[in-house]
């Protein structure tokens, strides 16, 4: 009995001790957590960030990637990037979306309005992967859920307590800068860079962002809200991603806590209650 | 459900209705007056906590139906209009992802409760087999469900969990064409998944209502598995127990709000956000947590036939337990050695659950295979075998001695144990 259970507890040992290794022959590089004004129970987006972040999509990322899922009008909802309906309808004038058809039967381009959805850059899959040597953008609109790495035992146990759920968003505020001249023992293929966060590290992307590429809204001193590198653009377009993936977040948060508040309350009446109830037939 | 009932309705409609259809007195008899064992411990509230969890699924299941669009090229688009448009649809949505993730946590520990107080034992040998009979339709559902959001993960895994079906010899790619309703998973396969599992849910519930009914025949079983002698072991559903299972219903909702409202993406996974592809496999495919003990058994065997065998074997198995424990002695309390091979499987279980998860190579194959190896084994031959060698402790005289006089008094064991069958 004793051997069969020291047994089982050596074997069981040897395996978590073995995984770490394992995990670090087959996988790639883990990217370091970041502080995110929306990680935890209490969590809201940072507007200025989300705006910020919005401004390197459009001038930057949406040149390739679309957005499907994102319709202009989401952009001046509560708990998102706080823009005005003007602004949004202003800046829907200067996409052009295809509608129709119209009463001659003929399909036609017009300025797109708020209910519309954001554009996507390519007509189609095909044309998207001839622009891009192959590889096709992936759509952003989920893509920060869609993205993650291992936690691997006993983190994951940890994050559920700890509500960490931004592996997402760790994982492109790495990538972007994660750019680097590959080691001698990897060759890169030729229209392919390398990149230390990358599942893989050969990413068909090229380097997408440099320091001072989008020009933030100057503060009243005269400076840039944010500093203009290349580690700022990845937070802050991290961040809209976040936002864009989960637009009802702050929402979730303020109901998740009132009914947590709520339940708390109700289980501590029937708590009582069951004791007073059952106090009369407990022979203590 | 048991016995006739004392019911007597107040008003002139009432005792009209009641000669009529006398549904308020059977609700009266089961759930009102019905007698529970006094002793009962809290892991018999999760009985409760699964119909609740049954009822939440097929209401929030039945608002996501009607903005779900079951078409292959729309369907995970209409998953994210649901949760961006659908006036709080992300909130029906994620309470029912994270309700099926919540419904298996309940009824593992429902049935380990089971397995450690011996509740399959004669007389509830039914009763045990139609709880093996509703976890396996949860566990259709729940796979045809996780289907439906048409992800890669989605995808991928209906295409390994179908064709397992292939390794059946002769007429397993047939079987394989007819559940896909064509030559790869499809849009067809998409139709009658969503149709499916609209459809089983309702089995299900069809099901507990037998559970019950069997239920209610011996009664509960209890922690010092002994059957009632008196009236003094027993007390009335209500208000002792609807009061208990209602307090502990209300502490799991706090967990099942912490995971849908503060962490909802914690127990999928993030491949399911990528649209299903045929044309790219995902490097890891894995099941969803709750079978993941189970596809690590499909995997520690290396030939596809006998790993198919062996996963539904594991759980086929379940069905024969009622005649593979030979011991008398329901209640794990009293019974030792049991105690410490009931442990182990349970470790047993989720380390299972953590080698499904992992990539099938190295060390975690092996792993694999000496945990699959105590599965069965506690189950044939250790279970059969203690019934014969182990010295069980002695019992309470009765169920009220066990939880008034703090389990002091004790009858001999043997003449307590051969006791229940005579039960009715």
């Amino acid at each position: 009995m004793k051997s069969l259970t020291t047994l089982i507890a050596a074997v069981a040992l040897a395996g978590l001790a073995s995984s770490s290794a394992f995990a670090q022959s087959h996988e790639r590089l883990n990217p370091p957590r970041q502080t995110w004004s929306f990680a935890g129970p209490f969590g809201t987006y940072d507007e200025t960030q989300l705006q910020r972040g919005f401004q390197v999509f459009k001038e930057v990322c949406s040149n390739c990637h679309s957005l499907n899922k994102v319709a202009f009008r989401t952009l001046t909802d509560k708990g998102g990037p706080g823009f005005t309906t003007g602004q949004i309808t202003a800046l829907a004038a200067t996409y052009k979306v295809k509608d129709g058809p119209n009463d001659n039967g003929d399909y036609f381009e017009r300025p797109a309005r708020l209910a519309d959805y954001w554009p996507a850059p390519f007509p189609n899959k095909q044309a998207a992967a001839a622009a891009n040597g192959g590889a096709i953008p992936p759509d952003f609109s989920v893509i920060a859920k869609a993205r993650t790495y291992e936690r691997g035992f006993p983190w994951f146990v940890f994050d559920i307590f700890t509500q960490y759920q931004e592996q997402g968003v760790d994982y492109i505020a790495s990538l972007l800068p994660g750019y680097e001249d590959a080691p001698e023992d990897v060759t890169v293929p030729e229209g392919k860079y390398y990149n230390k966060y990358f599942p893989g590290n050969v990413i068909s992307m090229p380097p997408p962002l440099q320091d001072g590429a989008v020009s933030y809204i100057k503060g009243p001193d005269g400076r840039p809200q944010a500093p203009e590198t290349v580690q700022q653009y990845a937070k802050d377009v991290a961040a809209f991603l976040m936002w864009a993936a989960e637009p009802h977040m702050e929402q979730r948060k303020e109901i998740a806590f009132r009914t947590l508040l709520f339940l708390l309350v109700f289980a501590g009446l029937l708590y009582f209650t069951k004791r007073k109830i059952w106090a009369s037939v407990e022979g203590h | 459900m048991s016995g006739h009932s004392t019911y007597e309705p107040k008003s002139a409609f009432g005792k009209w209705f009641e000669s009529r259809l006398p549904i308020a007195g059977l609700i009266h008899s089961s759930f009102v007056v019905f007698p529970n064992p006094r002793n009962l411990n809290y892991f018999w509230t999760f009985g409760g906590i699964l119909a609740f969890m049954l009822v939440a699924q097929i209401v929030t299941g039945v608002v996501l139906a009607m903005h779900y669009t079951p078409q292959a090229d729309l369907a995970f688009a209409s998953i994210e209009s649901i949760m961006r448009d659908v006036n709080y649809g992300w909130m029906i949505r994620y309470l029912h992802a994270n309700g099926a993730s919540m419904f298996f946590i309940a009824v593992y520990v429902h049935i380990f409760r089971g397995l450690y107080y011996g509740s399959y034992k004669s007389p509830r040998e039914v009763l045990w087999i139609l709880g093996v009979v509703i976890f396996l339709l949860m566990m259709a559902t729940a796979f045809m469900g996780y289907v439906l959001p048409w992800g890669q993960m989605s995808f991928w895994g209906a295409t390994v969990i179908t064709n397992l079906f292939s390794a059946i010899p002769g007429v397993g790619e047939t079987i394989v064409t007819f559940l896909w309703g064509g030559y790869s998973v499809a849009n067809p396969t998409l139709n009658r998944f969503f149709s499916l599992h609209y459809l089983l849910p309702f089995m299900i519930a069809g099901v507990v209502a037998l559970h019950i009914w069997a239920l209610h025949v011996p009664g509960s079983n209890n922690p010092a598995g002994i059957e009632k002698k008196s009236d003094k072991d027993t007390l009335p559903f209500h208000p002792y127990f609807t009061v208990k299972d209602g307090f502990a219903l209300v502490c799991f909702l706090m967990v099942y709000v912490w995971f849908a409202f503060y962490i909802p993406n914690f127990l999928g996974h993030a491949d399911n956000y990528i649209e299903a592809n045929p044309a790219v496999t995902p490097s890891h495919i894995v099941p969803e947590w709750y079978f993941l003990p189970f596809y690590a058994i499909l995997r520690a065997v290396p030939d596809k036939l006998l790993g198919v065998s062996a996963m539904f074997g594991s759980i086929a198995i379940l069905i024969f337990l009622p005649w593979l424990d030979t011991s008398r002695i329901r209640s794990g309390n009293y019974r030792p050695v049991f105690q410490i091979f009931f442990w182990l499987f349970a470790i047993d279980c989720v380390l299972l659950g953590w080698l499904g998860a992992k990539p099938p190579e190295g060390i975690y194959v092996i792993l694999s295979r000496v945990c699959m190896a105590y599965y069965f084994l506690y189950f044939i031959p250790i279970l059969p075998l203690l019934g014969l060698f182990e010295t069980p402790k002695a019992l309470p005289a009765s169920i009220a001695d066990s939880v008034l006089k703090g389990g002091s008094a004790s009858s001999v064991a043997q003449g307590a144990a051969s006791e229940p069958s005579t039960k009715g």
